[in-house]
């Protein structure tokens, strides 16, 4: 018979205020096995903590029932109360009696009620509970950074620089991002380029960083240390080692229609391409969708002309395997197709253009070289509007964008505003917007000189509707701090398209068992505590992918992961959780059904000799969990048919008890 | 009526044993009632001659037993009716005996009769049953001679035969054909037509029956545990003895959970009941349910395919959509 101590938590007003703790414990006391039942203020403070070790020694416990919150939360604190007493951590149960009980509940008696059931039912699980030992697992000391833009970069280069070995894949021909598109950046105004160039040529000259530039992660298996990742190169048609990034093919290329989308679509590039000049790894690429020697066989002017004889019309997309410690997911965004939003005419105006196209528009590698002229006629644009949050904060009709604020475009319009206004002095400018938004540092100071030295109109309020007339757009909205309407005849409009996740990242966070919010962005283990780290353990998330960010804020946190990568990556072994599954070979059927579900391809069958009843000896199938590697999710014992898969720590006997317990 | 003879059987499975491919059948003898078969080991001609039968009660599914037989000196030849061939590769899936000890012969199928039905017709007495091409002839204590039409007679799983095809053998018999009936939803269908309450009433009136003689269980090819958790006195949830309260009736209902994904549609429990419960019934609505959240599946159609309830695509139907159906009701 078990010897359990119940210790019922406060935690302050949050439980106190809703259930009645004395109450709790005086009940708990009546409870088979119950030999010690207390209430405290905050039961995880140290003093809460030394009166739990003190029962241990005075009431000789041997099980411990915590009321209190989450065991998400403290959870492992409990069970290090418990270890230093000498009691075995697994022998700790937590009885959720915050988050699922007094935050819930308003009327006190019920509160109380429920929170002695559910201690109740934790009494009945430890009656049950067993001993448990972790096992131990080597960690492979090598980081996978998924994404090659700042963020990755960032990341990649902080790992390197602690002495570990990091691969960065992208799937783009070029590392750099959303970043090396851009033209300046706020609040200084530095060029994007000239401070994130010389990154990109750092990573790329890193020993420790290896580079998989157009290539994709297709598949990962394993658990946290131990990743084994394939990554698929696809064929550029170039010899990556060969190359010398000359880009005489790029020019002698007779196909020269093909969109630049490194340009946004703004301009042409040959079939064979270096994204930009300052491309890392500066290799060219064929685009097998309009190379003609690919399609059809006929020209071959690129290998004609290379002469490194890099080109290679014969080379197929190559799979490579490679085992990791930690994984980092830094996939980044993109804005968000506009065809929803039909009123700001995008589709059917060359003259309306998003912001990232404003952004090529202005730079100096762009289409235009710089110079800002509107892409139906290129002329100096003399009134220019901008729009901001198109498809952000748009809660009435989410199906149409997004209910969250894309959060860096009010910087981004008073940048290009603010710099429209400077290089062209006689152009106007309007800027539409629901609010300003300008948290961050110098942010503010950013915007109102926007306003106040370089005289940007600022109009709060939306745009109805841009109606395309004539070689001049029609834009009308409402200056609701006027109460008026307004009709500009505008030259050029700017839609600060809403940002989301990017496309691949849905992919991806299936791949890595990563949970997701419905907007595709990963979720961190703990908005606040755990801000870098996914639920799933070795998993961790740098930039955009993780939600809206600018620069300053993805660096900072590409440092972050970086550190808890490092941090992982220290340590020589990693104690596994041994709440793993155990099947009981005398009842194993052999049908390989658990085999089937586990995602984490931790079972095996074996051949195995067994006595039978008569005397006999028989051969027999039968599962083998290999414990490094299961995670414990349970798959595979909701799925055995026979019952004999069961999960040590939660076994189907445990559940049932508190399940009978809750009934009772 | 079979178009398969006795003697046809007996003289396959004498060749067999007579070269030496196989050292045992399985096959069917009689037993105390004509309608009584019960399914045997032969390892001899003599013994084929003198006991092997087979008639229009035939209807055992041989499968199962093998996961018993298989082990041994030398082949097992056992006789695969298309039924038998899905229940064959369903425990070859599950691994539940090697197929290198086993010697198939498949043989085409007319259906079989309902010996219940027959009963039905008359007070006791029936002292003999003979089938007779289309007819078959009953003659009993109180009765007298009469002769029923075998169509009328036949098990609803038969009526409503899912497929002629067979689906595993090493050598056939007879002809195999690609012939599929679409009916047998139809009495799903109907139960899918009631009410809760009135779907409710039924199934505990059914169930009400059930004496838990676990013949259903140990008849079902899906049913192979090493220990059933109903005899494991660990599960807490062994043999009772017999109630009629709700939680008893979980049982079929739970055993329809269990066999989920993994029952091929044999009909054997239904048969095999001595209280008549058309249990068949609560594994085809699970089966009805499959082919629709995940495309027409037939458990056993092949070896080693992965069950839509152990497998994972992203085109797996959401699980609020698959809760919410029932909610319509």
């Amino acid at each position: 018979m078990q010897r359990i101590g119940v210790f019922v938590c406060w935690c302050g007003s949050n439980i106190a205020a809703t259930v009645d703790v004395k109450a709790v414990a005086e009940a708990l006391k009546s409870e088979p096995g119950v030999v010690f039942s207390t209430d405290y203020q905050y039961m995880c403070s140290q003093a809460g903590q030394d009166l739990i070790k003190e029962a241990i020694k005075e009431h000789k416990l041997t099980g411990l029932v915590i009321c209190s919150c989450s065991p998400r939360m403290h959870e492992n604190t409990f069970r290090k109360v418990a270890a230093d007493s000498g009691i075995n951590p697994y022998m700790v149960e937590i009885a959720n009696i915050r988050e699922q009980c007094s935050w819930v509940h308003k009327d006190k008696a019920i509160g109380t009620e429920k929170a002695i059931i559910l201690a109740r039912a934790a009494v009945a699980k430890v009656h049950l509970n067993t001993p448990l030992t972790p096992g131990e697992s080597e960690v492979t000391k090598r980081a996978l950074v998924i994404g090659g833009g700042i963020a990755g970069i960032q990341t990649a280069l902080d790992i390197a620089d602690a002495g570990y070995k990091v691969d960065i894949v992208e799937t783009k021909p070029t590392i750099g991002g959303k970043m090396a598109q851009l033209d300046k950046t706020f609040p200084t105004l530095d060029c994007a380029a000239c401070i994130l160039t010389p990154k990109m040529v750092e990573v790329a000259q890193n020993e420790n960083v290896r580079i998989f530039s157009y290539s994709e992660v297709t598949e990962v298996g394993g658990f946290v240390g131990n990743f084994t990742v394939k990554i698929k190169k696809k064929a550029r048609y170039v010899k990556e080692d060969v190359c010398t990034g000359c880009g005489l093919c790029t020019e002698k290329c007779p196909m020269k229609k093909v969109p630049n989308d490194f340009n946004l679509g703004m301009n042409n590039k040959g079939a064979i391409y270096i994204p930009f000049a300052q491309a890392v790894p500066k290799v060219a690429t064929i685009d097998p969708n309009y190379c003609n020697m690919l399609k059809n066989g006929k020209c071959g002017l690129c290998a004609k002309v290379c002469t490194a004889g890099a080109i290679d019309y014969t080379q197929k997309d190559e799979i490579i395997e490679e085992k990791y410690g930690a994984i980092v997911a830094a996939t980044g965004y993109n804005p968000i197709s506009l065809d929803k939003f039909d009123e700001f005419a995008y589709n059917q105006s060359k003259d309306v253009i998003t912001s990232l196209e404003f952004e090529r528009l202005t730079n100096a590698a762009g289409p235009t070289n710089g110079v800002l002229l509107r892409p139906s006629d290129l002329k100096h644009p003399k009134t220019i509007v901008f729009v901001q949050c198109v498809g952000s904060r748009c809660s009435a009709d989410a199906s149409k964008g997004k209910e969250y604020c894309s959060k860096i475009c009010c910087m981004y319009t008073a940048k290009h505003a603010m710099l429209t206004r400077d290089k062209y002095p006689d152009t106007d400018v309007y800027v539409f917007y629901i609010d300003v938004r300008t948290p961050g540092k110098n942010f503010d100071e950013f915007y109102r000189r926007a306003v106040e030295e370089y005289g940007v109109h600022y109009i709060k309020g939306m745009v109805g509707k841009v109606i395309p007339e004539g070689d001049k757009l029609i834009v009308q909205g409402s200056d609701l701090l006027d109460n008026k309407q307004l009709k500009i005849e505008a030259d050029l409009v700017v839609l600060a398209a809403a940002i989301e996740p990017d496309k691949s990242a849905r992919n991806l966070a299936t791949m890595l068992t990563a949970s997701m919010d419905t907007n595709d962005f990963f979720t961190e283990a703990h908005p606040k505590l755990r801000p870098v780290e996914s639920p799933t353990a070795g998993i961790f998330l740098s930039g955009t992918c993780q939600g809206p960010k600018d620069i300053p804020e993805t660096v900072s946190q590409a440092g972050a992961a970086a550190s808890k990568v490092i941090g992982l990556l220290a340590k020589d072994k990693l104690k596994g959780n041994p709440c793993v599954a155990h099947s009981d070979e005398l009842m194993c059927n052999g049908c390989s059904s658990c085999e089937r579900v586990c995602p984490y391809k931790a079972i095996t069958y074996v051949d195995k000799e067994f006595r039978m009843p008569d005397r006999t000896t028989k051969v027999r199938r039968v599962a083998f969990v290999n414990e490094a590697v299961c995670q414990g999710c349970g798959a595979c014992t909701v799925a055995c048919p026979s019952g004999a898969m069961d999960l040590k720590g939660f076994k189907s006997k445990q559940i049932m008890a508190e399940v009978d317990a809750i009934c009772k | 009526m079979q178009t398969v003879t006795r003697n046809q059987l007996v003289e396959k499975a004498k060749e067999l044993l007579n070269n030496g491919t196989v050292t045992r059948v399985l096959g069917i003898k009689k037993g105390e009632f004509s309608y009584d078969l019960t399914p045997a080991v032969f390892t001899s001609a003599e013994e084929l001659e003198k006991e092997f039968e087979f008639n229009g009660f035939a209807a055992a599914n041989f499968s199962k037993y093998l996961v018993k037989l298989a082990d041994g000196e030398g082949k097992i030849l056992v006789f695969l009716k298309p039924c038998d061939s899905y229940s064959f590769n369903q425990l070859l899936t599950e691994h539940r005996f090697n197929r290198e000890n086993v010697y198939a012969v498949g043989i085409e199928c007319d259906g079989f009769a309902d010996y219940k039905k027959i009963e039905e017709e008359f007070n006791d007495g029936i002292k003999s049953v003979e089938f007779n091409g289309e007819k078959i002839e009953v003659t009993t204590l109180y009765d007298g001679k009469k002769e029923l039409a075998f169509a009328d007679y036949m098990l609803e799983r038969c009526k409503n035969c899912k497929t002629k095809k067979i689906a595993a053998f090493d050598e056939l018999l007879t002809e195999n054909s690609d012939e599929t009936k679409n009916t047998r939803f139809e009495e799903v269908e109907k139960l899918e037509a009631m009410t809760p309450d009135e779907r409710y009433a039924f199934w505990r009136n059914e169930l009400s029956r059930c004496i838990r003689c676990n013949a259903c269980r140990d008849v079902c090819p899906a049913c192979t545990c090493e220990k059933c958790v109903f005899n494991n006195p660990d599960s807490g949830v062994e043999n009772k003895a017999i109630q009629n309260s709700f939680e008893e009736n979980m049982f079929h209902i739970i055993r329809a959970f269990h066999v989920a994904g993994r029952c091929t549609d044999c009909g054997e429990c239904s048969r095999v009941c001595p209280q008549h419960i058309p249990l068949h019934l609560l594994n085809r609505k699970f089966i009805k349910d499959i082919n629709s959240f995940y495309g027409e599946y037939q458990a056993g159609a092949e070896v080693g395919n992965r069950a839509p309830l152990v497998n994972y695509t992203k085109e797996d139907i959401e699980p609020k959509d698959a809760v919410g159906r029932g909610s319509e009701e």
